[in-house]
């Protein structure tokens, strides 16, 4: 089993000039790791994040689009899988962090802990589907799957994480939305 | 008569669908993101889904729209969200949260299912209706009711408006438009 942590450790080599969609905890994580302009934290409504992934990797087809989308978030938004799948963006990977739990609201479990996000998304009609739940698996595989042709979906199996600090206010910031537009607009 | 049992046929004013779709493209709406609603069904979606104008993305569940058009805002491109009044309330938090809360130009055209168009929103037969334009007043979001012919002159100006000064607008559909 792996860390989120240490997921995004590895997938943090990789990223140039992507757009990393995150949210909640993921979103923590994520920023812990640096600021960067085309961090694009969609908080505000729970599971919306894939929707947000999917209007930006419509919006923008000449830039990759990354979503780092927790299990629980995912399920308030199956739908949006076959959405994804239909509208077949080929620049967009989505990572699925899945902890088994709602780690924002008290870390309670998910209705169903052996969800099979891969599956779902492989029978949605994704272009590609992985699962990872060994680190140096997902090191060697991680360039692989985030320059194939999307929609691609990998499930990251990792251990809940210990408390952490959600700075909402530093995620909403107005400012980090007027800039990420911004430099939208000059790329 | 109730409105269950109305058809088109007893509504004696007619609503015309092209010119409502004329002042979508003039508003420079691109993309049109939809869950069917049947009283947008057929004088809106079908000549929007044949009309290579727009880039119409079928979605599963009302609030993934108003994701996908905040994505869409942040590359420049205008979105349309067309849904049922029944969609609209159920996609409550994600309009609050993105639209209201992040100030972001969510466009949505709300068909007011089982509303007789004789009487206003306010005073329609049907609760889930009757609710709507009280809530969008509560979430401070400017509506506009699509009617009568007239009506359609508001649709450009509000969506330039809601895109020029960052807010979410909403457009009540109270009768079928018609495919002419």
């Amino acid at each position: 089993m792996m860390k989120r942590d240490e997921c995004f450790r590895v997938l943090k080599r990789h990223v140039t000039d992507e757009v990393v969609v995150a949210t909640y905890s993921s979103a923590v994580d994520w920023l812990a790791l640096g600021e960067r302009t085309l961090n694009y934290f969609s908080i505000g409504a729970m599971g919306l994040d894939s929707s947000h992934a999917l209007g930006l990797a419509l919006g923008r087809p000449d830039k990759r689009i990354i979503c780092l989308q927790g299990d629980g978030s995912l399920l308030m938004n199956l739908g949006s899988l076959v959405t994804i799948a239909a509208a077949a963006p080929k620049n967009l990977v989505h990572l699925v962090v899945q902890n088994r739990t709602y780690e924002a609201n008290g870390g309670h479990p998910i209705p169903n802990t052996r969800t099979d996000f891969a599956a779902m998304a492989r029978s949605a009609g994704y272009a590609h589907a992985h699962e990872f739940s060994e680190l140096a698996n997902f090191e060697q595989q991680a360039a692989h799957v985030l320059k194939q042709e999307g929609p691609v979906l990998a499930t990251l199996h990792v251990e809940p994480s210990g408390p952490l600090t959600y700075d909402y206010p530093k995620l909403y910031d107005a400012a980090r939305r007027a800039a990420i537009k911004a430099e939208l607009e000059k790329m | 008569m109730d409105a269950d049992l109305r058809t088109d046929g007893d509504d004696e004013i007619e609503l015309k669908g092209s010119p409502i779709v004329a002042a979508l493209k003039a508003g420079g709406i691109e993309y049109v993101l939809s869950v069917p609603d049947i009283v947008t069904s057929r004088g809106l979606l079908r000549p929007i889904a044949r009309d290579p104008a727009f880039k119409l993305i079928r979605v599963c569940k009302e609030d993934e729209c108003i994701g996908i058009a905040s994505g869409l805002f942040y590359c420049d491109k205008r979105a349309l969200t067309l849904i049922q009044h029944t969609g609209f309330l159920d996609s409550i938090n994600a309009i609050r949260g993105v639209a209201v809360e992040y100030a972001q130009p969510i466009c949505m055209m709300i068909g007011l299912l089982q509303h007789d168009p004789r009487t206003t929103p306010r005073n329609s037969p049907r609760y889930g209706v009757r609710i709507v334009e009280p809530i969008l007043d509560a979430m401070g979001i400017p509506h506009h009711l699509i009617n009568e012919e007239p009506d359609i002159t508001k649709i450009r100006p509000a969506i330039d408006d809601a895109y020029t000064n960052s807010h979410p607008v909403a457009f009540l559909v109270g009768r079928r438009p018609s495919m002419s």
